[in-house]
């Protein structure tokens, strides 16, 4: 039996080291904000957000056509991905609890894992080998498949939080039941499907990967879906990887952009959910 | 990827939500449609893993017909020269992994322990939701990061370090450019460190209390508890957050391309350059040389997948299995 002074001196010393590994984990972050916005905030005007790209020591120039393609990739991305993602969530939620539900949301659990750049080879092999070029929409279906996963876990787990005893209501009153799941349940659970749609989105314009080899870059404005596509994230990778000095900045402010992009998207998911919450409880 | 709240939220029970009978859904046509509505719905998640499969194998398949899954171990890549060796990317892409696990779980742990067990409770909502915001950010971004932070970092004082005091293990020689299998596992260990802490803090909340409460009640501190009790318990379960982690570390792309140097070769060094699967990728994809190179690409994709899926479903049933509750812990 060890002396309960050593036993307690033990248990201080675990205490400070788990302690410390917060300030470990939580470091990286700080460091990681505060270099992305003391370093953008130099390169950031007007123009910055509007103009195109220019060539390595030319000053000047933006980032305008990989914003405009990355909201349109973005998109592009949800029209497919929403509808199937929400769908197979509600699904989940009000008839999921089968075998056949089973196995979709294992399924959808397990896909979940699945490296991007992997969907980028599909969306690939979809896309850009039949049209025999890179164009927006290839990327786009990337980022749709890339959605449906994910979104469908996260519908499923916000629509189940709408109270048993709202539907029962329903039903009690004869209410059909499929009335009951659209405009009883489902409109409950609006704020929480739209927390989970932002986070979605917000995933979408945060990747880089699927977008190297599907919808590639361009130095020029484009709408079309048929074609080569600047993505902001895409434009951040070259101008990191490059050479130069003044597109390093570049990288740095355009990264500050996109953070400024995914994080104003997860704040309003946040609203929302608080909002729901807020309305399920009262 | 998922956010770690996601994957961990499938550790609790989820709530019972009543479903309508056969009687009741049965009555109205409406109620046939909308149940024939949703269940094409859910299936059209089969359909699209189905999809993601097939096309992946057709991509691959001028290469896998040349020789299977024998070119993963084959040294030589020169896509110019036709010979589509993997194994520098297989490895590159197992020691940087293993950096990252040997970093991140130690950490995730005691972060998790801190918290749920040691830590004033009020700082827990606190470091969760900086824990979200690290899960948030894009990783083109942690790249960006990692080239001009930790690569500089690593070069001039973390590397110079280690050789001083451990170079007598060959992990730790060579010339130290920072660039390189070390580099790549740090920034990994940082991008998977909210999956396996999230994770564990959920494992750690299905630990029946009266574990606890007994433990603590026959005079063993807080850390004794923790040791004899709750670690026992919740050891499946922290060993799913650490396959999740490792299945995140696996497939992570840009953050690991531009900071492992891109080098296709085998060194036993951690401060040397290598390559990894996903990084071959994402340099060579978009400008391979014929439907031979592709093939091979998208052959290392399918493994990648295949790596994956299992990563995933161990970890999940291993996660599943602390949450079902009581049981004899063995």
């Amino acid at each position: 039996m060890k002396a309960l002074v050593l036993r307690r001196a033990v248990n201080v010393a675990v205490t400070v080291a788990c302690g410390a590994m917060v300030v470990f984990a939580v470091a990286p972050l700080g460091s990681l904000l505060w270099l992305v916005v003391s370093k953008g905030v130099a390169g950031l005007s007007l123009s910055f957000f509007t103009a195109l790209p220019t060539p390595v020591g030319e000053p000047g120039g933006g980032v305008g056509n990989a914003i405009l393609g990355t909201a349109m990739l973005v998109g592009l991305a949800c029209l497919v991905g929403l509808p199937l993602g929400i769908g197979a969530g509600v699904f989940l939620a009000e008839r999921g609890d089968g075998p056949f539900g089973r196995a979709v949301r294992f399924t959808a659990e397990v896909f979940s894992g699945v490296p991007s750049i992997v969907i980028g080879i599909v969306a690939y092999g979809i896309v850009v080998v039949a049209m025999r070029r890179f164009s927006m929409i290839a990327g786009a279906l990337a980022l749709a498949l890339l959605m449906v996963p994910t979104l469908a876990r996260s519908t499923e787990e916000l629509v189940r939080l709408v109270p048993g005893t709202l539907r029962e209501a329903s039903l009690a009153l004869g209410v059909p039941a499929w009335k009951t799941s659209l405009r009883v349940v489902l409109r409950t659970a609006a704020g929480g499907i739209l927390t989970a749609v932002l986070l979605a989105i917000a995933r979408a314009a945060g990747e880089t990967a699927p977008l190297l080899f599907t919808s590639l870059n361009n130095q020029y404005w484009n709408v079309r879906p048929d074609q080569p596509t600047a993505s902001l994230t895409v434009q951040i990778f070259n101008y990191a990887i490059s050479p130069y000095e003044d597109w390093h900045q570049k990288a740095w402010s355009a990264a500050l952009v996109l953070l400024l992009l995914v994080g104003s998207l997860n704040l309003l998911a946040r609203l929302a959910l608080r909002r729901s919450a807020a309305g399920g409880r009262a | 990827m998922p956010p770690p709240a996601d994957i961990a939220a499938q550790a609790r029970a989820p709530a019972a939500t009543p479903i309508p009978t056969r009687a009741t859904a049965g009555g109205h046509a409406g109620d046939r449609v909308f149940a024939l509505t949703l269940v094409a719905l859910g299936g059209a998640v089969l359909l699209v893993v189905g999809v993601v499969v097939l096309e992946l194998y057709r991509v691959a398949q001028p290469a896998l017909a040349k020789g299977g899954l024998r070119f993963l171990i084959d040294r030589d890549w020169d896509p110019v020269a036709g010979s589509f060796g993997a194994l520098p990317f297989v490895y590159g892409t197992v020691v940087t992994s293993a950096v990252a696990i040997v970093l991140a779980v130690p950490i995730s742990v005691g972060m998790a322990l801190f918290l749920s067990e040691m830590g004033p409770p009020k700082l827990r909502p606190v470091v969760s939701f900086l824990i979200e915001t690290l899960a948030a950010i894009p990783s083109v971004v942690y790249g960006l990061w990692g080239l001009f932070v930790v690569v500089p970092l690593l070069r001039d004082h973390v590397q110079p370090a280690l050789a001083k005091t451990l170079g007598f293990l060959p992990l730790f020689r060579g010339p130290t450019i920072g660039l390189g299998y070390l580099a790549a596992g740090v920034l990994l260990a940082i991008m998977i460190l909210p999956t396996v802490a999230s994770v564990t803090t959920e494992v750690l909340k299905t630990v029946p209390p009266s574990l606890r409460e007994g433990a603590l009640a026959l005079g063993a501190t807080r850390w004794e508890a923790i040791r004899m009790a709750i670690l026992p318990y919740a050891r499946p379960g922290i060993l799913g957050a650490a396959l999740l982690g490792l299945g995140r570390a696996l497939g992570e792309t840009m953050a690991v391309t531009m900071v492992i140097g891109n080098a296709p070769e085998i060194s036993a060094s951690l401060f040397a350059p290598g390559y990894s699967l996903p990084a071959v990728i994402a340099n060579e994809f978009a400008e391979a040389t014929g439907a031979l190179h592709l093939g091979a690409l998208a052959g290392l994709g399918l493994v990648l997948f295949g790596l994956a899926l299992v990563l995933n479903s161990t970890a999940r049933l291993l996660v599943r299995l602390v949450a079902r509750g009581p049981r004899a812990v063995a």
